[in-house]
C-alpha cells in the first residue's frame, strides 16, 4: 500500500502524517522554512508564491490559534482564503465530509486545510480526491483526532534545529497526555525519523497509549528520572475534560507530580529548552514560572508556526 | 426433479467420505450415492467431473438485514448471495430493528424466506426484548416460532442480573444460548484493537480485557446456571485460552469465529480502511495465528462468514464514524479454503467447520451431510479456480469486504436446495472464469 500523502514520484503529495515521512523530505520542508522566517521581518510580509490559489481552511473541529496560524501563512503566500466552520455533532450530521468537499471542489479549491475530531479524516479525504482524479488539489492536517498534527510536529522540530542545531545527540523528553495527543504522535514520529537517539515519554499509564514503545519511545512515569539530562522538554496540554475522572482524579494531584516547575527542570540540563503546543494551562502541566522563563521557546514555536506551513503549503501549492 | 450428479469428488466430512461418485438427487433428498436405485432415471445430470460435491454450506451468522434496515440488503438480494457462496442454511442474528424478539416477527420473516425459496434460514432470538438487557423475551414461543437459540448479538448486557436470570430460564427448557463476548463499557470505549496500530492511528482502543472479562462472567454464569452456551466470533488468544481451560474442567461449551479473524488483523487497518473496522476488532498477529490453530485443531467448532452487509455511505466516513461490518457470505467458501489449505488441513476437515460442525451448533440434522435421506442441500464447486473480489461480483448488496482486490480459491457452481438447482453457471461462464 501506497502511502497515501506521496505521489508515485515520492513527493509531497498531501500532508497527512509524520508516521511514515522520509527524511528526505522532513528536512525540505525545514530548509523550506527558513528563509520564510525572514519574510515576517520585512516590511511587506508577502510572497507571490500561491497567488491566484483558493485555500479552504476546513475545520470541523474549534481551533482559533492553528486556523489563524494556516490563514496568516497561506495570506503570505498570497493565496486567496476561505474559512469554514463547520460545527459537527455526531450527533446532527447534515451532510457528509465527502459530500462537503465535492461541494468545495466544484468551487475551484486548490488546498484543504483540514481539523476534524476524527482520526483519519484528513486521509479519507485525500483518497476521496485520488480516486476521484483530482491530484491537482492537495490536503494539509491541521489535526485529526488523536491521529496527527504534522505542522505542530514540523514547526517543534525546527524550533529545535533552531535552538540545537543537530538533532542526533539530544534527548528529548515529551510529557503529559500522550493517549489522547495527535501532537505526540507527531513529534515522535519526527523525532524518531530525524535520528534523535534517545525520545522519552513521561505520565502516568492512563495517559500513555498502549504500547507506545513500540513507536520507538522510553517509557517514563516517574518525571524526575525522565526529565534527568534532556535537552529538550516537550509539555502536552492536559484537556481540561480530562482532569478529573476515571483518567485522573484532579488537576491539583497531576500538577503534583508531573506539572514542570523550576525545581524538576534543574534535572534536565543547563541549556534544556521547554516547549509547549499551546495553550497552556498554567498551575496545571507547567508553572508560571517556567512558562515565562528563559529556558522556555514557547513563543518562538508560534512565530515559526507561521514559516513552517508557508513553506508546506508553497511546496504542495507550487506543485 | 430427479437429478444426477455424475463423477464428482464427494466431500461429506459428516460420514468421513471423500471419494468420486455419483450422486442421486429425487424428491428434495439424497437418494442415492455410488449406484443408481433401481427404476432412477435423471432428468437432469450435472457433470461435476473435476470439482467437489459438498454438503451446501451451514453459516452461523448471517444478517439479512430484514427488517429494519432495507436500505442495507433485503432478504432478496442476501438470499441470492447465499446462493452464490453455496451457503443453503443460514442463521439469522436478532439484531435487526425491530430486534426478533416476537414470535410474529420471526414467523413473517420465516415465511419470507420460505416464499423466496433459497436457503433455509434458523432465525436466533433476542435474550432480551429489544436486545435491551431488561425484559426475557417469551423463548418458548419464541422456539415454537422457529428461534434455534438465543442471543444479545453485539449488544453487551451491563446487568448480570439478567444474564444470570436468562441464562436459568433457557436452561429451564435446554434452549442454547448463544453469546457474544463483550463487556459493557470495556468494549464501547473504542473502535480498534487496543494495540500498536490503534496507537500509531490514534484510534481508540478496545483491550483484549472486553472479550476475556466477559467470558469469565459467561462462564461462570453457565456453570452456576447450567445453560448450553456458545460463545460467537473470538477474537483473541486469550479468549480462546478461557474456552480451553473451561472445557478441561468439564463444561460442555462451543465457539465459532469469523473469517475475517481467522485471515486478518489489526496491521490490515492500513490507513484507517473502514471495511476493516469490525466487531469484535481485529486483533494482533498472534492472536490471529492462534485462532486460525484453535480452528484447524477443532478448539473452536466452527467458521463463519459473520455477512453484515453495510452501506457505502456508512463506511466512507472516517474509521471511528464508519458503521462495522463486512459482507461474507460469498467468500465463506473461499476463506474456508484458503484458511484449510493454510493450516495444512484435509478439504474434508477444513469443510468440516462450515457444514457438519456447524449444523451441531445449530441443531440440524437433516442437513450438513450428504447421507442417504438427507436434505438435497449441495454445493458443487471448483476447488482450483481463483477468482478475485471484487464489489461488480459480488450479489450481496453489501460492496464492503476487506477482501476488494484480493484472489481468492475456490469457485461455486451450482447450489441445490431441496433437490432444487437455486444456482448453477453456464457453460459460458464457466469458460470465462479465470
Amino acid at each position: 500500500m501506497r502511502n497515501p500523502q506521496l505521489n508515485q514520484h515520492g513527493e509531497l503529495q498531501h500532508l497527512l502524517t509524520l508516521d511514515g515521512l522520509p527524511r528526505n523530505i522532513l528536512n525540505a520542508i525545514l530548509d523550506t522554512a527558513a528563509p520564510f522566517t525572514e519574510v515576517a521581518e520585512r516590511e511587506v510580509k508577502k510572497l507571490p508564491l500561491l497567488r491566484g490559489k483558493s485555500v479552504f481552511n476546513l475545520f470541523f473541529e474549534n481551533s482559533t490559534r492553528t486556523r489563524t496560524t494556516f490563514e496568516i501563512a497561506a495570506k503570505r503566500l498570497s493565496a486567496d482564503v476561505v474559512n469554514l466552520n463547520i460545527n459537527t455533532s455526531s450527533a446532527a450530521k447534515g451532510e457528509s465530509l465527502l459530500d462537503t468537499v465535492d461541494n468545495l471542489c466544484a468551487m475551484q479549491a486548490d488546498m484543504f486545510v483540514v481539523r476534524h475530531a476524527a482520526s483519519g479524516a484528513p486521509m479519507l479525504i485525500a483518497q476521496h480526491l485520488q480516486n476521484t482524479g483530482r491530484d491537482h488539489i492537495h490536503v494539509v492536517n491541521a489535526g485529526d483526532g488523536r491521529h496527527a498534527h504534522p505542522t505542530q510536529g514540523l514547526l517543534d522540530m525546527y524550533t529545535i534545529r533552531h535552538f540545537k542545531k543537530d538533532f542526533t545527540n539530544l534527548t528529548v523528553a515529551i510529557v503529559g497526555d500522550v493517549l489522547h495527543s495527535r501532537v505526540a504522535r507527531s513529534q515522535i514520529a519526527a523525532l524518531t525519523t530525524l535520528g534523535v537517539p534517545e525520545v522519552r515519554v513521561i505520565g502516568p499509564r492512563t495517559l500513555l497509549p498502549t504500547e507506545v514503545e513500540r513507536l520507538g519511545v522510553r517509557v517514563f512515569h516517574d518525571m524526575r528520572e525522565g526529565l534527568k539530562d534532556v535537552d529538550v522538554v516537550m509539555m502536552l496540554r492536559l484537556q481540561n475534560e480530562r482532569m478529573n475522572g476515571a483518567l485522573l482524579p484532579t488537576p491539583q494531584e497531576y500538577y503534583k507530580i508531573w506539572g514542570l516547575t523550576a525545581e524538576k527542570l534543574a534535572l534536565a540540563r543547563p541549556d534544556a529548552i521547554v516547549m509547549h503546543p499551546g495553550p497552556m494551562n498554567r498551575g496545571v502541566e507547567i508553572d508560571s514560572a517556567v512558562a515565562d522563563g528563559a529556558q522556555a521557546v514557547i513563543l518562538p514555536q508560534v512565530t515559526f508556526g507561521i514559516a513552517v506551513r508557508m513553506a508546506v503549503m508553497s511546496m504542495l501549492g507550487s506543485r | 426433479m430427479n437429478i444426477l450428479i455424475s463423477n464428482g469428488r464427494v466431500v461429506d466430512p459428516a460420514n468421513r467420505t471423500d471419494a468420486v461418485q455419483n450422486v442421486y438427487v429425487a424428491g428434495g433428498k439424497i437418494v442415492a450415492l455410488g449406484r443408481a436405485p433401481d427404476g432412477f432415471t435423471a432428468e437432469r445430470t450435472i457433470d461435476a467431473s473435476g470439482l467437489v460435491v459438498a454438503p451446501g454450506f451451514i453459516d452461523l451468522a448471517a444478517r439479512l438485514r430484514e427488517p429494519g434496515y432495507e436500505y442495507r440488503a433485503t432478504l432478496e438480494s442476501e438470499m441470492e448471495a447465499a446462493m452464490a457462496g453455496g451457503v443453503t442454511s443460514l442463521a439469522i442474528p436478532p439484531d435487526t430493528d425491530p430486534a426478533l424478539d416476537e414470535p410474529g416477527l420471526v414467523e413473517m420473516l420465516t415465511y419470507r424466506a420460505k416464499k423466496l425459496n433459497r436457503a433455509h434460514i434458523y432465525p436466533v432470538g433476542a435474550l432480551t426484548i429489544g436486545l435491551e438487557g431488561e425484559r426475557l423475551s417469551e423463548m418458548a414461543e419464541l422456539v415454537e416460532a422457529g428461534c434455534v437459540a438465543f442471543s444479545q448479538a453485539n449488544v453487551p448486557l451491563v446487568d448480570n442480573t439478567v444474564l444470570m436470570r436468562a441464562l436459568q430460564y433457557a436452561a429451564t427448557f435446554g434452549f442454547r444460548v448463544w453469546l457474544q463476548p463483550l463487556a459493557p463499557f470495556l468494549s464501547q470505549v473504542g473502535h480498534a484493537h487496543d494495540g500498536e496500530v490503534a496507537t500509531r492511528l490514534g484510534l481508540s482502543g478496545i483491550p483484549v480485557a472486553a472479550e476475556t472479562v466477559a467470558l469469565y462472567t459467561y462462564l461462570e454464569l453457565a456453570r452456576l446456571t447450567g445453560a448450553r452456551l456458545h460463545i460467537t466470533r473470538l477474537s483473541s488468544a486469550a479468549g480462546l485460552a478461557l474456552i480451553d481451560q473451561a472445557r478441561a474442567e468439564g463444561m460442555d461449551v462451543s465457539c465459532d469465529v469469523s473469517i475475517n479473524h481467522v485471515h486478518l488483523c489489526d496491521m490490515d487497518i492500513g490507513y484507517f480502511n473502514s471495511n476493516c473496522h469490525l466487531v469484535p476488532p481485529l486483533r494482533s498477529q498472534r492472536d490471529r495465528e492462534a485462532l486460525a490453530r484453535g480452528l484447524a485443531e477443532g478448539r473452536i467448532n466452527a467458521l463463519c462468514s459473520d455477512h453484515t452487509p453495510v452501506d457505502d455511505d456508512a463506511k466512507q466516513t472516517p474509521f471511528s464514524e464508519s458503521e462495522p461490518g463486512a459482507t461474507g457470505l460469498e467468500l465463506l467458501l473461499p476463506l474456508t479454503l484458503k484458511w484449510a489449505d493454510r493450516a495444512g488441513l484435509a478439504l474434508l476437515d477444513g469443510l468440516a467447520r462450515i457444514t457438519s460442525d456447524a449444523a451441531k451448533i445449530v441443531g440440524i440434522t437433516k442437513a450438513g451431510h450428504l447421507s442417504v435421506g438427507a436434505r438435497a442441500d449441495v454445493c458443487v464447486f471448483d476447488p482450483d479456480a481463483h477468482v478475485t473480489i471484487t464489489r461488480e461480483g459480488l450479489r450481496s448488496q453489501g460492496k464492503n469486504t476487506p477482501f476488494l482486490g484480493m484472489e481468492l480459491p475456490g469457485k461455486v457452481r451450482y447450489t441445490l436446495v431441496e433437490g432444487q438447482v437455486m444456482y448453477g453457471l453456464s457453460e459460458q461462464q464457466k469458460v470465462q472464469s479465470p
